[in-house]
C-alpha cells in the first residue's frame, strides 16, 4: 500500500523502525488508559451541564441532589477556593458558570457519589433555574458594536491586520472567492478522564491525567485550588489520542475539587456526548481572499479577510487566528498583503487547538485559489504552484524571512511523480465503488477526479512564546534511564526517545522513568512539536551525559576525552586503538544530566502583522485521486499522494504512520466531519451521526518522505505531525471540483453541494 | 428485577404474557444504546437470544414463502440459500450497521424499533410481508404496512412478541440501495426497495428514511404498471425512468435534519429508483 | 432460565465468573471492565459504532457495549485478554506492533479481537474482506494503513505456522 522502508539498521538507533515499547501492552489489552484507572474507597464524580447556548442563572437548588443516598459532595461556583476561572491564553472560563452560562454543555456543578448511576441520578435532581438569552451564534454578528457582549472581556478575542507592501497593486488576473469551514470533532477514541487522589489532610492531590501538556493542566489547577504547584502533582495517565483537544482544562478542576472535599479519590470520565461537549473544537471559519497576479500567473498580491468562530470562551483562539492569517499565502512568494483576521466570541461551543491550528483553515482557502488562479491564466495545477514555489531565504508577508529548508517545488514534483491509481474497472467489486455494500453506484456512475494541495505549516509555539522542553539522562552500568514530562498520545515519543539515547550513548536498554510533574515541562505534545522540542531535550541530556563518560574513561585510561566517540555500543579512541563497551565504561558510575531545550525566541506580530513571529516551517504537498458519483454527490477518495518535507525520518514505520493518520483526518473534514450546530446546540453528538473514516473510507496511501535535514533542529528532523492533515483537505476538494465543475467554497463537502 | 431468558417460544410466549410489560431484548443493538446513554431503565427484561426457532427460517412446502424468524441475525442473510431467494434482504442487510452490528441485529429489532433508517424495513414493505404475533394463547398475521404505524411506533400489542416476517419467492427482479455520506457503516439518508414481480406484472417501491416511516409508492407503482409491460424485461424509455424517479420523489415526506435536507433525501430516492428500475431491466 | 439481577454467572475466556451487585441493564463492556477486572475491552461511543469493545461471543465478535450482561449468562465469551493463556502475543498481535498499527492504542483491542475472528473464520482474506471486517472498528490515529499492512503479516505468519 505504501513506500514505507523497512531498514536493516540493527539496533534500534535514529533511522530505525524501532518497535514501540508500549506495543505489547496496548495489543493485550493491559496498557492502561486513564478510563481503566481505580483506587480503594474512590467515588465517581459527574459534571452538570447547561442545556442552554446563552441563559442567566437564576438559582440553583441542591437540596433534593443531598438526599439521594450515595451522594457525598455537590460543588458549585462558590465552592472554588482559588481562581474561579482558567484558560490556557486569557483566564476567561469559568470552573462552574456563576451567573450565565454561554454555550450548551457549559458546567454549573459536580457532584461525586458511590456509583455512577447514583452521580446521574444526582445530576437529574439538581434543579437549576435559567432565565433563558437569546444567543448570539453568529460571529460576524457577535461582532457589530451594537451586539450584546457575551462576556465582560467583550466579543473579539483578537484582531490582526497583516499589511505590507504596496496596497494599491491590481494584478492583471485577479481571482476572488469567500472560502467556509464547519467545526470539526478531534475525536480521540479515549475519552476524557482522570483520577484524583487527595493528600491527607486536604494540602494536595495526586492527579493521573490524560492530557497534553502535564505542566500546564498543573499551573491551572493549583491557581482554581489556590494551592502552591507542588500540591498538585501529576503522572500521566495512558491517553487514547489527542488531536489538540486535551490542551485545555476539561475535568481536571472539578476532579481535584472533588477529591479534596470529600477526602477521597474521585475517578470522572466523559461519555461520548459529553465529549463532545467537554473540550474544544476545530474553528469553523469564513474567509474571503483575493488573489493578484500577473498573466503569466506570479502572485503579486493577497488581500483576505478572515473570521474565526471562537465560540464561548478563549481558549487558544487568539493564537488559531495567528496561525490562521500567517499563513494565508500558502507556501508561495508574495510580497503584498493586507489581511484581516478576526477571533470572535459566540455562544457556539469553545473552539481552540486541533491538529493544524489554524492552517488547516488558511490552506483550504489559498489552495481554492491557486485552482482558481491557474484556471484563469490557463496553467495547471501543478504548474501555477511551481511558478510561485517558496524557496529558502524568501520573506513571507510578515516580514520574516524563511530560514527553514523549504524544499516547496521538490515537494510538488515527487508528489507528481507518484504513479496515478488504475481506472475503475467496469467489473470492479462494490465495496471498491462509492457508497460501497448500499449499491448505491454502478461503475458508469462514477466520475474520477484529480486534485492539489499543498501547504507550509509553522512548527512549535509562536510569538515570543518559551514552550521549552526538559529531559534527564542517567546512565548506569550501561542501561539508561529517561525523564520527561513529555506527553505520549500515540505519536511516539516513547520510541523516539530511546532510539535517542542510543543513538547518542551507545546503549541498548534505556528506561523511560514515569512521566510526571516531577521534572521540569516538556510543554505541549502539539504544535507538531515534540520531536524537536523534546527530541532537542533528550539528545542535549544524553549529550551532557556522554561528555561526563568520556572524562571518566579519559581520567581512567589516561586517554584526552576529546578524543574519544561512540562507536556502535562502544567508546572509541579515533586516534588510536583503545576501544571499551559503553556497558563497561558505565560500570560502577553513575552520570545524571538534565538538559532544558529552548528554541529560538520568536516575536511579537506589530500592530501591521510584522515580526518573525514564527519559529520555524515545514511543507508538504498532497495529490488526491477521488471518485465521485454526481449524480448524487457522493465520494470515495481513491488515492493520496504525497511527499512531505520532514528534514530527517527518525523511524520509517512511525513517521508513515503519521502521515497515513493525518491523511485520514483531513479526508474527514473534506467529506463527512461536521459537528452540525443549531442556535448553538450540537445535532450530532455521537458517533452514529459524527461520522468518521472508515477502514473503507481510507484511501491509498503513497507517501514519499523528502529528506533535507533542518540546520536549526536538534536531530535534522522536523515536526511532521500536523502538515498530513493539512492540504490533503484542499486536494480532496479541488478533485471533487475536477470531477463535478462544482465551485464547492465549503467544506465537509455535503452531498447536496455536489448534486443539487 | 429479573431477566428471563426462555429456551423456547413455548417459555418466550408464557413470560411475555405473563409479563407484558417486560422488556424484550432480542440482539440488543438499539435497546442497549437507549439504555447506555439512560433514556431507558428496563426492570423486566425476556431475552430472546436463546429461542432457536426464531433465529431460523424455512422455506414454505409450495415454495411461495420464506418465513424468517425475527430473531434470525442479519449476517445469516448476507449469503447462501436465503440470499438466493431475497436478494433485495441480503443486500439490505448487508448494509446493516457494521459486521459487529450484523451478528447481533435482527428483523425482529427493525420491526420493534420501526425506525424510518431501518435498513430491512423497505424490503419488508416492498415484498408485502407478512409480520407473525403471538402470545401464549393468540397468533395473528399482519401485513407489514399495518405493522409499522409511525416514527418508532408498532402495532404490536404489550405481551405479544414478533415471532416471524413472511416474504414470498418472486419470480422476477429484486434490489436494494442506500445512501449515506460515509462508504461502510452509516445510518441510511435515503434508502430504496424495489420488487418486480414478473409473473403478476406488478411493482414494489418502498423508501426508508424519507418519512415517518417506511413509504410505499403505490401511485407511482401503478402509472408505471400502466406505462409499460412488467412481465417482460424492457428497457424504460429515458422520459418514463425521469418521470418515474420524479413521481417516487413526489411520494416520499422527508424533513430537514442533522443528517441531511428533504429536498436531498427527494433527490436521492428520485435516483435510486431510477437506477434499481434500471437494474431491473439490464441485469 | 433467570438470572437474578443480584448474582450471575459468566463465562468469560475460560472461566466461570461471578457477577454481583449487578443493575439488570448493565451492558457487557461494563460488567467485563468495573466488575471483572477485565479492562481490556474499552468504551469509545456506547452505542456500537466504533468496535473498542469488540469481544467473541458464541463464536461472533461483537459489540460488548450493546450485550446485556445478565442475558449472556449461557455464552462463551472471549476477550482480547483472553486470546492467549499466558505473556505470549498471538501473530496478529506481534504484527500489530511490528507493522505500526498502534498508536495511542484505544481501538486496538477491539481491534484485535475482530482480525483474530476474520482470520479464524477465513484464513487468507482478500483487501476488501479485510477491510469490510473491520469497518466496524474506527482507528482515529493511523489512518488503517499500518493496521492493513499488519492483517497482511499476520496472515503470512499463520500459514507459515500452520504449515
Amino acid at each position: 500500500m505504501s513506500n514505507a522502508t523497512k531498514t536493516s539498521i540493527h539496533r534500534d538507533v535514529l533511522g530505525a523502525s524501532a518497535l514501540r515499547p508500549d506495543g505489547a501492552a496496548k495489543v493485550s489489552g493491559k496498557f492502561e488508559f486513564s478510563s481503566d484507572l481505580h483506587a480503594e474507597h474512590m467515588l465517581w464524580g459527574a459534571t452538570l451541564r447547561s442545556p442552554h447556548p446563552f441563559a442567566r442563572i437564576i438559582s440553583i437548588d441542591l437540596s433534593a441532589a443531598y438526599k439521594i443516598d450515595g451522594v457525598e459532595a455537590i460543588i458549585t461556583a462558590q465552592d472554588v477556593p482559588g481562581k474561579k476561572t482558567y484558560g490556557l491564553i486569557s483566564s476567561d472560563q469559568p470552573v462552574f458558570a456563576s451567573e450565565i452560562v454561554r454555550y450548551v454543555g457549559e458546567p454549573v456543578a459536580a457532584v461525586a457519589a458511590d456509583h455512577p448511576e447514583t452521580c446521574r441520578r444526582a445530576l437529574a435532581a439538581i434543579k437549576v433555574n435559567y432565565e433563558v438569552l437569546t444567543p448570539i451564534t453568529d460571529a460576524e454578528l457577535a461582532m457589530l458594536p451594537s451586539t450584546t457582549q457575551i462576556h465582560p472581556d467583550g466579543n473579539l478575542f483578537r484582531h490582526q491586520r497583516i499589511i505590507t507592501g504596496d496596497q494599491n497593486l491590481q494584478g492583471e488576473i485577479i481571482v476572488e472567492a469567500t472560502y467556509e469551514m464547519g467545526m470539526q470533532d478531534q475525536a480521540f477514541l479515549g475519552l476524557e478522564a482522570a483520577l484524583a487522589i487527595p493528600d491527607s489532610g486536604g494540602a494536595g492531590v495526586e492527579m493521573f491525567v490524560a492530557t497534553q501538556w502535564l505542566h500546564e493542566d498543573q499551573k491551572q489547577i493549583a491557581a482554581c485550588l489556590d494551592l502552591p504547584l507542588e500540591k498538585i502533582r501529576i503522572t500521566l495517565g495512558g491517553v487514547g489520542g489527542a488531536f489538540g483537544a486535551r490542551e485545555d482544562i476539561s475535568l481536571q478542576v472539578h476532579c481535584a475539587l472533588l477529591a479534596l472535599r470529600t477526602s477521597r479519590p474521585i475517578k470522572m470520565q466523559y461519555g461520548r456526548e459529553e465529549s463532545f461537549y467537554g473540550h474544544v473544537h476545530r474553528h469553523p471559519a469564513k474567509i474571503w481572499i483575493r488573489h493578484h497576479a500577473t498573466r503569466t500567473g506570479v502572485i503579486q498580491r493577497i488581500e483576505s479577510r478572515m473570521v474565526f468562530d471562537g465560540g464561548a470562551y478563549a481558549s487558544t483562539s487568539a493564537a488559531v487566528l495567528i496561525n490562521g492569517v500567517t499563513h494565508i499565502q500558502g507556501p508561495y512568494k508574495c510580497l503584498n498583503a493586507t489581511v484581516d483576521g478576526y477571533a470572535v466570541r459566540t455562544n457556539n461551543p469553545p473552539c481552540g487547538a486541533m491538529r493544524g491550528f489554524g492552517v488547516v483553515q488558511a490552506c483550504y482557502a489559498h489552495e481554492s485559489q491557486m485552482d482558481k488562479l491557474a484556471v484563469a491564466c490557463g496553467l495547471s495545477p501543478v504548474e501555477i504552484r511551481l511558478i510561485n514555489a517558496m524557496v529558502t531565504g524568501d520573506k513571507l508577508i510578515t516580514g520574516q524571512v524563511v530560514e527553514s529548508v523549504a524544499p516547496v517545488e521538490r515537494c510538488i514534483r515527487e508528489t507528481d511523480a507518484i504513479e496515478m491509481p488504475a481506472p475503475l474497472a467496469r467489473n470492479a467489486n462494490a465495496l471498491e465503488i462509492v457508497g460501497g455494500s448500499g449499491l448505491t453506484s454502478l461503475p458508469h456512475n462514477i466520475v474520477r477526479g484529480v486534485g492539489w494541495g499543498v501547504s507550509i505549516k509553522n512548527l512549535m509555539y509562536s510569538e515570543s512564546f518559551d514552550d521549552f522542553a526538559t529531559a534527564r539522562c542517567q546512565l548506569q552500568n550501561g542501561v539508561v534511564n529517561l525523564k520527561f514530562a513529555t506527553v505520549e498520545v500515540g505519536q511516539g515519543f516513547v520510541v523516539l526517545a530511546p532510539q535517542i539515547a542510543r543513538s547518542v550513548l551507545g546503549v541498548d536498554e534505556v528506561i523511560i522513568d514515569p512521566v510526571d510533574t516531577r521534572i521540569g515541562s516538556a510543554g505541549s505534545t502539539s504544535a507538531s512539536r515534540q520531536t524537536w522540542m523534546s527530541g532537542g531535550a533528550v539528545d542535549g541530556a544524553c549529550r551532557l551525559v556522554r561528555q561526563r563518560l568520556f572524562e571518566h574513561v579519559g581520567t581512567k585510561h589516561n586517554i584526552d576525552p576529546l578524543r574519544l566517540v561512540i562507536e556502535d555500543t562502544d567508546v572509541v579512541d579515533m586516534l588510536g586503538d583503545f576501544r571499551i563497551s559503553v556497558i563497561e565504561a558505565s560500570t560502577g558510575v553513575f552520570i545524571d544530566e538534565t538538559f532544558e531545550h529552548h528554541h529560538r525566541p520568536t516575536e511579537e506580530l506589530d500592530e501591521n502583522g510584522q515580526g518573525n513571529c514564527h519559529v520555524a516551517f515545514a511543507f508538504v504537498a498532497h495529490r488526491a485521486v477521488v471518485d465521485v458519483d454526481v449524480e448524487l454527490g457522493l465520494v470515495k477518495v481513491i488515492q493520496i499522494a504525497t511527499a512531505q518535507d520532514v528534514g530527517r525520518v527518525l523511524n520509517p514505520i512511525a513517521a508513515l504512520g503519521q502521515i497515513e493518520g493525518g491523511i485520514a483526518q483531513g479526508l474527514g473534514l473534506a467529506v463527512m466531519e461536521e459537528i452540525v450546530l443549531d442556535n448553538g446546540k450540537m445535532r450530532n453528538p455521537s458517533f452514529t451521526d459524527y461520522l468518521l473514516p472508515t477502514a473503507l473510507d481510507a484511501p491509498q496511501v503513497i507517501a514519499v518522505m523528502i529528506e533535507e535535514p533542518e540546520p536549526q533542529a536538534p536531530l535534522g528532523a522536523k515536526g511532521i505531525g500536523e502538515p498530513p492533515c493539512i492540504s490533503v483537505t484542499p486536494a480532496i476538494a479541488a478533485a471533487i471540483r475536477n470531477a463535478t465543475g462544482r465551485d464547492l467554497p465549503r467544506v465537509p463537502i455535503r452531498p447536496q453541494d455536489i448534486c443539487l | 428485577m429479573t431477566v428471563l431468558i426462555p429456551q423456547s417460544l413455548h417459555d418466550a410466549l408464557a413470560a411475555a404474557t405473563a409479563n407484558p410489560d417486560a422488556q424484550i431484548i432480542q440482539g440488543g443493538t438499539d435497546l442497549m444504546v437507549e439504555v447506555n446513554f439512560n433514556h431507558r431503565k428496563p426492570t423486566d427484561v425476556i431475552a430472546l437470544r436463546r429461542v432457536d426457532e426464531i433465529r431460523n427460517y424455512v422455506v414454505t412446502a409450495d415454495k411461495k414463502n420464506v418465513v424468517i424468524g425475527s430473531g434470525l441475525p442479519y449476517r445469516e442473510m448476507e449469503h447462501g440459500e436465503l440470499a438466493q431467494l431475497l436478494p433485495a434482504l441480503a443486500q439490505a442487510a448487508r448494509t446493516v450497521g457494521s459486521p459487529q452490528i450484523r451478528a447481533a441485529g435482527s428483523i425482529g429489532g427493525n420491526l420493534g424499533t420501526c425506525s424510518p433508517a431501518g435498513d430491512a424495513l423497505p424490503v419488508l414493505s416492498a415484498l408485502d410481508a407478512v409480520i407473525n404475533l403471538q402470545t401464549a394463547t393468540t397468533s395473528r398475521e399482519i401485513s407489514v404496512h399495518d405493522f409499522m404505524v409511525g416514527v418508532k411506533r408498532n402495532a404490536r400489542q404489550p405481551g405479544e412478541l414478533i415471532v416471524s416476517a413472511t416474504l414470498p419467492i418472486i419470480n422476477g427482479w429484486q434490489g436494494y440501495a442506500k445512501v449515506g455520506v460515509r462508504n461502510a457503516m452509516v445510518i441510511s439518508i435515503a434508502s430504496c426497495c424495489l420488487v418486480i414481480d414478473r409473473e403478476k406484472g406488478s411493482i414494489g417501491v418502498a423508501l426508508g428514511s424519507v418519512g415517518p416511516t417506511i413509504i410505499r409508492c403505490r401511485e407511482t407503482e401503478q402509472w408505471l404498471a400502466m406505462q409499460i409491460d412488467l412481465k417482460n424485461i424492457s428497457i424504460v424509455a429515458p422520459n418514463l425512468l425521469k418521470e418515474f424517479g420524479d413521481r417516487v420523489a413526489k411520494e416520499s415526506k422527508p424533513i430537514d435534519d442533522h443528517r441531511s435536507t428533504a429536498a436531498y433525501r427527494r433527490h436521492a430516492v428520485a435516483t435510486l429508483s431510477r437506477r434499481l428500475l434500471t437494474r431491473a431491466n439490464t441485469q | 432460565m433467570s438470572a437474578n439481577s443480584e448474582v450471575y454467572d459468566l463465562n468469560v475466556n475460560g472461566q466461570k465468573r461471578q457477577v454481583r451487585d449487578a443493575w439488570v441493564g448493565e451492558s457487557l463492556l461494563y460488567v467485563l471492565r468495573e466488575r471483572l477486572g477485565l479492562p481490556g475491552s474499552k468504551g469509545a461511543c456506547e452505542q456500537g459504532e466504533c468496535g473498542s469493545c469488540t469481544v467473541i461471543m458464541d463464536g461472533q465478535a461483537v459489540c460488548s457495549c450493546l450485550v446485556m450482561a445478565a442475558t449472556a449468562i449461557d455464552s462463551k465469551i472471549t476477550t482480547v485478554e483472553g486470546l492467549t493463556q499466558d505473556d505470549s502475543l498471538t501473530a496478529v498481535q506481534d504484527a500489530f506492533i511490528t507493522e505500526g498499527g498502534v498508536q495511542c492504542g484505544f481501538c486496538t483491542p477491539g481491534l484485535i479481537v475482530a482480525i483474530e475472528h476474520l482470520l479464524d473464520n477465513n484464513p487468507d482474506p482478500s483487501q476488501l474482506e479485510v477491510k469490510e471486517a473491520i469497518s466496524g472498528n474506527i482507528c482515529r490515529c493511523t489512518g488503517y494503513g499500518r493496521i492493513f499492512e499488519a492483517v497482511n503479516t499476520a496472515v503470512t505468519t499463520r500459514r507459515a505456522t500452520n504449515l
